[in-house]
């Protein structure tokens, strides 16, 4: 069916009379305040004053003061809706030399590791031939194995996992410590709660950045009290908006990737903080790591935090090609684990919420300069996929660039392409965050064919240190979505498939409780404490609300494709249920229910004819959201 | 003409109201749990307030609206990059306790000194505005002590609407029992209000007003004096969380009715 661009669902919905919409200028605008940005402000601010006050290098907004700083950040507070995790802090502690952890909230040196596998107890993981002969294995020589509960300890971990002599954070509670220290610097100016809309591009510069409109309904039009998004002009616009912001996929559509980079690789992370119960003697500090369960393909952690807190978790990746796939569900079985529930239960949750991660690493790097433009962080390609590591190089793409930055304003030089490339790109090229990217490059390949090929891959790419690699399958679209058919074939006969979809239908309900019971996975035991609904998680933990007055921000583009869509994965993987069924078979979305997290994007199965790789879906800018600082 | 007033707004911090709060006794006695991690937001009864005050001010050219806040500087730093993006004010803070656990006649003292403090203040032009409750002083009489000590006699409490007459002199709503108002008519100023929730919706974020209000709030923040400990005196001789509003039970195979009539009686029992 021939679509036409101009007929898809406006992409500029609110449009303010001429003369209406505000203009400021500051020499440099920053979008989105996670660890990159926070890197890039606090080695910026650093270099913007002498010790006595004066300025040690000049803006052009306010001719003989220091440059002019704003970053915009979406979330309702600095430190909303990020993740828990640990840290080599390589990159933290070349910023912070004397860094003590006892300074920020939630953090705990890493005190042990443990890497787990993770019988199935229940049967009803789907396992390859060759991962039961492992089971079976396992549990042939528990008793001389380092088995309990259903897991095995690994015995040696490879030294590319290790986290040794680093830190574990609350993402949140750090990014609010870092944002108070750049904030007093009085230098830069941070603002939460303001989106932004876009970049402001004229030819081929990007020209400073417009934010989001307010005082309009849910599609977009003016109200009463309607504010055009101001247009914030500046001469360098530094992106770290993460994997699905609007303003880095603006520029990916609009500048294209390099030759032969593709963005095809992702998870979605699922996490919660607990309280843990009083018996649970885990010690600050200690890291687990789990494979195995609930399905072979999720990967699962739980860091200790002090004060007997647990960040956990679990990361469904994009290869675990299942039509029905469900953070949240698998989450809760995932706790209730043998080995997880042993120290879990009896605990309470305290806060929850869901990101995406880009995972395609360099091979997934955008053009990290242009024109009045410099990406840095997640967005820019720098996460690790072999060490599993974002944050630190994150930071340190952020730290890289404000030295560039400086570098450029001490000699007066211009925000060009160029002068980025020799300064900003330059010395990312030749740090380890670089070095380290090219040795992860294949690691993960070889979990296309596969979790046993992939985690063989991973060893061997880990331990040759990058010389050698499965190869697995490379293509320059996403793989074709996960049918239900060939999903559940030997499990689910044809007709009770179907009837299961249309009781589905009817009932306006996702399908993953109803196929995973049918497959085995028993109902969750609720106890109201840990074991909560998906929207109680959502209220209890998320605290998730939406503010009045901006349009939504997750859009069908063309609905017509959504109702001819059999596989409707938006709906089963929608981490707050934001997507819901609707009539006529068209999702519907409820903004006050979504974390932001981006999920429905890169499961949407409709690639638009015109745009190859580009979903039905368009995420924009969003405010509101997730609503706790301790993820 | 209409008078150019000196508005002077109080108003602390609380937890953003989305939080779960637990009070637990710590070293220094009764506290929130965690609560220097929860995020805070203005007191939603000072930010009334506040927006009421900046809209007396622009229509009254000359005027000037100060918030006066006392709360832990490092989060009063974080509310304000929310706050400073509503109005324009001028920021006078206090490095202190802003919890639940304080003293009134303590924390009214150290505002009003501030008040005091502020160059320029001019009796015959002050208004001092103020939230009439409070999401965490539940007392309610933080701000009628601060007018005490300032002296101001005209004192307005839950008030919904302030009319500026053309000689100077005002209309104040207040609100009484009964859905009602009470209307009171003043000479002028200065007076202290206490708002309930007034008329005005909130303000849209406006960057231009953040730039200019951050040029004076990061060097107030700097400058912030530690008000006094607020403690002192004071014995708490229990605290606890009002009655649970909210119960999770797991049924099921249970017939919708049945459920929603033991709702009924749930909520006919007072819950």
């Amino acid at each position: 069916m021939p679509l036409d661009p101009a007929a898809a669902t406006s992409l500029d919905p609110a449009t303010a009379p001429a003369g209406q919409r505000a203009e400021m200028s500051v020499d440099i605008v920053c979008v989105g305040f996670g660890p990159a940005m926070g890197g890039f402000l606090t080695t910026l601010s650093r270099g913007l004053i002498q010790p006595d006050g004066t300025p040690a290098v000049t803006g052009a907004t306010l001719p003989g003061a220091p440059p002019q700083v704003v970053c915009y950040e979406r979330a309702d507070d600095l430190g909303f809706g990020v993740s828990g995790l640990v840290t080599r802090a390589r990159g933290l502690r070349a910023t912070f030399p004397d860094l003590d952890s006892a300074q920020i909230p939630m953090a705990a040196p890493v005190r042990s590791e443990k890497v787990l596998y993770l019988l199935d107890p229940i049967g009803a993981s789907r396992r390859s031939f060759a991962l039961r002969c492992v089971d079976e294995a396992i549990r042939a020589f528990r008793r001389v194995l380092p088995c309990a509960d259903e897991a095995l300890e690994l015995p040696w971990t490879p030294e590319f996992l290790h986290k040794r002599g680093g830190l574990v954070l609350s993402l949140g509670q750090f990014m609010q410590w870092v944002g108070a220290q750049v904030q007093s610097s009085g230098t830069v100016q941070l603002w939460p709660a303001t989106p932004v809309s876009e970049a402001l591009i004229e030819g081929d510069r990007v020209a400073g950045v417009r934010l989001l409109d307010q005082g309009v309904d849910r599609q977009g039009r003016p109200g009463p009290d309607f504010l055009p998004g101001m247009d914030v002009r500046a001469g360098l616009t530094v992106v770290g908006d993460g994997p699905v912001g609007p303003i880095g996929r603006q520029l990916d559509e609009r500048f294209g990737l390099p030759a032969g980079h593709v963005q095809h690789e992702w998870a979605v992370g699922m996490k919660m903080v607990v309280d843990l119960p009083e018996h649970c003697d885990l010690e600050p500090g200690t890291v687990w790591h789990t494979i195995g369960f609930p399905e072979p393909e999720i990967f699962g952690f739980l860091y200790v935090h002090p004060n007997r807190v647990a960040s956990l978790g679990i990361f469904v990746p994009s290869w675990f090609e299942s039509p029905v796939r469900t953070a949240y569900r698998y989450l809760q079985h995932w706790m209730l684990h043998p080995r997880l529930w042993r120290v879990l239960q009896g605990g309470r949750l305290r806060s929850w919420g869901a990101k995406t991660i880009g995972e395609s690493g360099r091979r997934g790097e955008p053009q990290l300069v242009g024109n009045g433009f410099a990406r840095i962080g997640e967005g820019s390609g720098s996460t690790n996929v072999l060490t599993g590591s974002g944050v630190d190089e994150a930071w340190t793409t952020g730290t890289q660039l404000a030295e560039a930055v400086l570098e450029l304003l001490r000699a007066g030089k211009a925000f060009t392409s160029e002068n980025l490339s020799a300064t900003y790109v330059e010395r990312r090229r030749a740090s380890w965050v670089e070095h380290e990217a090219r040795v992860a490059e294949h690691a993960r390949d070889g979990f296309q064919r596969g979790v046993l090929t992939g985690l063989v891959g991973m060893a061997l790419t880990g331990l040759s240190g990058g010389r050698l690699s499965l190869p697995g399958r490379r293509a320059s679209v996403p793989p074709p979505s996960p049918r239900l058919e060939s999903y559940y074939a030997g499990k689910i006969g044809a007709a009770e498939l179907e009837r299961l979809r249309q009781d589905c239908l009817t009932r306006q309900t996702p399908l993953h409780d109803a196929f995973m019971e049918r497959c085995g996975w028993p109902a969750i035991p609720f106890d109201g404490k840990l074991l909560v609904s998906n929207q109680d998680a959502l209220l209890l933990g998320g605290k998730v609300q939406a503010p009045p007055g901006y349009a939504d921000h997750v859009v069908f583009l063309y609905p017509e494709l959504c109702t001819e869509c059999g596989a409707r994965l938006c709906l089963e993987v929608c981490s707050g249920q934001a997507i819901a069924a609707g009539k006529n078979g068209l999702p519907e979305f409820d903004r006050e229910k979504c974390v932001h997290c981006g999920a429905c994007v890169w499961n949407c199965t409709r690639s638009l004819p015109y745009g190859p790789g580009r979903a039905n879906i368009a995420l924009r800018a969003g405010a509101g959201g997730l609503h706790s600082a301790e993820n | 003409m209409p008078i150019a007033y000196q508005i002077v707004v109080c108003g602390g911090i609380v937890p953003d109201p989305l939080q779960t709060l637990e009070p637990v006794t710590g070293p220094g006695g009764p506290a929130l749990k965690n609560e220097m991690l929860l995020p805070a937001v203005l007191d939603p009864w000072a930010s009334h307030a506040l927006y009421e005050a900046a809209h007396l001010a622009r229509g009254c050219p000359g005027s000037k609206v100060w918030l006066v806040s006392l709360a832990p500087k490092a989060k009063l730093q974080q509310v304000m990059m929310t706050v400073a993006q509503k109005v324009p004010f001028e920021l006078i803070a206090l490095d202190g306790s802003a919890s639940a656990f304080t003293e009134p006649q303590e924390t009214a003292t150290a505002l009003a000194d501030a008040i005091r403090a502020i160059p320029g203040l001019d009796h015959a032009r002050l208004l001092v505005f103020g939230g009439w409750e409070s999401a965490s002083r539940g007392a309610g009489i933080t701000l009628q002590l601060v007018g005490e000590r300032l002296g101001l006699l005209d004192q307005f409490q839950g008030v919904d609407q302030l009319i500026i007459g053309p000689d100077g002199s005002f209309e104040v709503l207040e609100r009484i029992e009964g859905g009602v108002h009470q209307v009171s008519r003043c000479a002028g100023p200065p007076a202290l209000l206490g708002w309930a929730t007034g008329t005005l919706p909130e303000p849209r974020n406006n960057p231009q007003v953040g730039m200019a209000n951050m040029r004076t709030i990061m060097p107030a923040l700097q400058r912030a004096k530690s008000a006094p400990p607020v403690q002192a005196g004071v014995v708490f001789e229990s605290v606890s969380l009002p009655a649970q509003q909210r119960a999770t039970r797991v049924v099921q195979n249970r017939p919708v009715e049945e459920i929603a009539q033991e709702i009924v009686q749930w909520l006919a029992s007072g819950g």
